[in-house]
């Protein structure tokens, strides 16, 4: 069967069960998008390539499935950098298309052209440009493998309009080999001896952790982490990249780790013996300074990428592999910890001394944002997906929202990039269309990406969108009155412009406003009731309000700052 | 006060060093995206050396001289080994293995100089691969460390260029390398 490059793409697409794709067409990518129109495959016409790119992630952080972004050349391509880079970080399997310009102009400085493979070199997994078009199936067959097995992440296919244009044998990939990656290995036999030494040092614990990273999720563990840690009755924590790997609810869990982290979370990571890392990679944002963090522990590092092991912090037995399956060889060696009642009893009565607290709520406003998102939360339906941008509402959202399964928080973590919830938000939503999606914004970040409500409300993806407005960029004014002297230098963004409403109107969403705890719980009522357009609700906040606790950015997490309500109790 | 230009901090191999021999898919943009890994996690490269792998127009072979004071060589080798096109990496220690490169260099004659360059060449093992009237051109094919002595002997005669290709490396006979 003969085919153009153009049709084989979309064929490929179809061959790997891609079922929606983001994008904005242009120029060097216009071949593809002509039998896109006879194609099954749904495609979302974004605002901005940046759109296209988060939307795609929050798809596959909702999803569990490879999320599919397709852009033009050039500035299209260099559009969709960010999402590329905030993937590789949070290792989000996606696959970008970006056209090119045609192979004989390549080098010439040509209309949109831009070196996309050489700009993504060190943002990517891997990625193709692509030189002929029947080389496309094999690039689309191993862009997905490459994105989704092993550790995951970003792969870019490049492909020059000559390409899409020119025609081919049809043909696919059958088997892993006609992948042609002689140097890619994504799995290793898992290493029955370490294994056995981590059953040894767990046997030995008697007060141990499970620190619980993005890789569980990615890994598909969060049963075989229950059941553990049920056998075991470790403590969990779960990180930013893990909220919904174990049930907020299970009273084993004692919530995030880390610079804003709770402080019985952060405080038991510092006393514990052992300390299991389950898909995590010691972030300086778990850690703080690191010296310091959990200085009298024993660390078992779990991880399917062996660049990790050793690369912040020394541990006592590394085990290469995917979590699900060290959890279920260490259950299987048997490993249990020694009675922990003790343990418990102390981790307890840091529960008690410090929960997560936050000041009054005032009848008349400024609203605390920490009792939005309760309120919120209160009448949010089973199963909701949250999404957040970069910041302190990101943080607020993470401290006190519930969450109970796997797919149900996407956020930024370690890119933490700004503008990310709105987009992502509608990828989620797209991807799981039967879930409530609510996005909690920041007013800055909703600024960043807000014309992909124009997108959500085109093509009918009613998510629901929660400003919290303190007219800041409030994680920086933060840093500002606590560590410089409270000279707020360029942070002051205004509560009335833009008017949120207005905006939001005009760009065919419901726009709703609350200043005072009646108007609160009424927009969120009339949001509730609202399924067929997206909902944006101006939420006005309290500016001085801070994220608490903290530890400070180099600081030891012994030093923790809890909240002012809480100061003055001895620890 | 304008700070000083950099002049470079690796003048000579680094003690601890230890060589790479890395097998790569014979594709468009390899070196890139080794050379781009090496700049961005701030690893240190003290020569390379690249040839098509024997018997393989598919594979070529990198041989990577790395400062392992700059990072630990499990980092270094842990994060080579995500790069795709990569297909193998054997660290050589220095100990475990044979290293040989190539020096070349051009260097001004007279009547004078004559005698003692043809002495320090005989030394030193060096052959003179090219002639004119006030120049020589000489070759020696050795270790690191014999390429070092004679870069150092030509010091002292007026010299034109050098060039040193950077070595390669096979595991010593007898000693397993390590994978």
């Amino acid at each position: 069967m003969q085919l153009t490059g153009a049709q084989a793409l979309i064929k490929s697409l179809e061959q790997e069960g891609v079922d929606t794709i983001f994008g904005l067409p242009g120029g060097a990518i216009l071949p593809v998008y002509d039998p896109l129109i006879d194609s099954t495959i749904r495609h979302i016409l974004v605002r901005h390539e940046q759109g296209a790119g988060h939307m795609a992630e929050g798809y596959a952080l909702a999803t569990g499935r490879p999320g599919v972004a397709m852009v033009t050349s050039g500035p299209g391509a260099t559009n969709i950098v960010t999402p590329i880079g905030n993937a590789h970080m949070d290792s989000t399997p996606l696959v970008v298309i970006t056209g090119q310009v045609a192979t004989g102009s390549i080098g010439t400085d040509a209309f949109q052209e831009c070196d996309i493979t050489g700009i993504t070199m060190g943002i990517t997994k891997h990625n193709f440009l692509v030189q002929s078009a029947q080389e496309i199936p094999r690039a689309v067959a191993a862009a997905f493998h490459l994105a989704t097995t092993g550790r995951p992440g970003p792969v870019l296919i490049d492909v020059p309009k000559d390409v899409t244009q020119s025609m081919m044998d049809w043909w696919y990939p059958a088997t892993v080999e006609e992948f042609d990656l002689p140097g890619y290995r994504p799995e290793v036999p898992l290493d029955e001896g370490a294994v056995a030494r981590a059953a040894a040092l767990i046997g030995q614990s008697e007060r141990p952790v499970l620190y619980v990273g993005g890789g569980t999720l990615k890994s598909h563990a969060a049963s075989e982490l229950l059941a553990f840690a049920e056998r075991t009755a470790m403590p969990v924590v779960t990180t930013l990249m893990a909220r919904g790997a174990f049930p907020d609810s299970h009273n084993q869990h004692l919530g995030m780790p880390g610079m804003h982290g709770m402080y019985s979370a952060v405080t038991a990571i510092q006393k514990c013996d052992l300390l299991i890392s389950l898909g995590a990679r010691f972030d300086d944002r778990v850690t703080g300074k690191i010296p310091a963090f959990a200085a009298g522990a024993k660390v078992i590092h779990v991880d399917i990428d062996r660049a990790e092991f050793n690369k912040v912090r020394r541990a006592d037995v590394s085990i290469q592999s995917n979590v699900a399956c060290a959890l279920r060889a260490l259950d299987a060696a048997g490993a249990t910890p020694k009675n922990l009642d003790g343990w418990w009893k102390t981790i307890r009565s840091w529960q008690a001394q410090y929960p997560l607290v936050y000041d009054e709520p005032t009848v008349d406003g400024p609203l605390r944002p920490q009792h939005v998102i309760e309120a919120i939360a209160a009448k949010a339906s089973p199963g909701t997906i949250v999404t957040a941008g970069v910041g302190q509402h990101q943080m607020w959202a993470s401290q006190f929202w519930k969450f109970e399964e796997p797919g149900t928080w996407v956020n930024s973590g370690g890119a933490g990039t700004m503008g990310f919830g709105v987009p992502a938000a509608i990828g989620a939503k797209v991807g799981r269309p039967e879930r409530t999606v609510w996005c909690i914004d920041g007013d800055g970040c909703f600024q960043m990406t807000a014309q992909e409500l124009v997108t959500a409300r085109a093509e009918g993806i009613p998510i629901k969108v929660a400003i919290l407005n303190n007219a800041y960029l409030g994680m920086v004014r933060q840093w500002q009155e606590m560590f410089y002297d409270e000279r707020y230098s360029e942070v002051y963004l205004n509560a009335d412009l833009p008017d949120y409403v207005k905006w939001a109107e005009a760009m065919g969403c419901v726009g709703l406003r609350a200043r005072n705890l009646k108007e609160m719980h009424e927009v969120i009522e009339e949001a509730n009731r609202i399924n067929d357009v997206p909902v944006v609700i101006d939420f006005r906040t309290d500016s001085s309000e801070k994220v608490f606790p903290m530890v400070a950015a180099g600081a030891s997490n012994d030093d923790i700052m809890v909240h002012p309500l809480q100061r003055g109790a001895s620890k | 006060m304008s700070p000083e230009p950099y002049l470079g901090d690796v003048a000579h191999t680094p003690v601890r060093h230890h060589i790479l021999s890395v097998l790569v898919e014979n594709k468009a943009g390899v070196l890139a995206r080794i050379a781009g890994l090496f700049a961005r996690r701030g690893f240190n490269i003290y020569s390379l050396a690249v040839a098509p792998a024997e018997g393989h127009a598919r594979f070529s072979r990198v041989t990577i001289v790395v400062d392992a004071e700059s990072a630990p060589l499990e980092q270094i080798m842990g994060q080579l080994d995500k790069l795709v096109n990569v297909v193998a990496i054997t660290d050589l220690a220095p100990s475990d293995a044979v290293e040989r490169e190539l020096l070349l260099a051009t260097i001004k004659t007279n009547v004078a100089n004559r005698t003692p360059l043809l002495d320090t060449l005989g030394d030193a093992g060096a052959a003179i691969i090219d002639v004119d009237p006030g120049a020589v051109t000489v070759m020696l094919a050795g270790t690191p460390g014999a390429c070092d002595a004679l870069e150092k002997a030509l010091e002292g005669f007026a010299e034109v260029e050098l060039h040193r290709t950077g070595r390669v490396a096979l595991p010593r006979l007898g000693r397993a390398a390590k994978a």
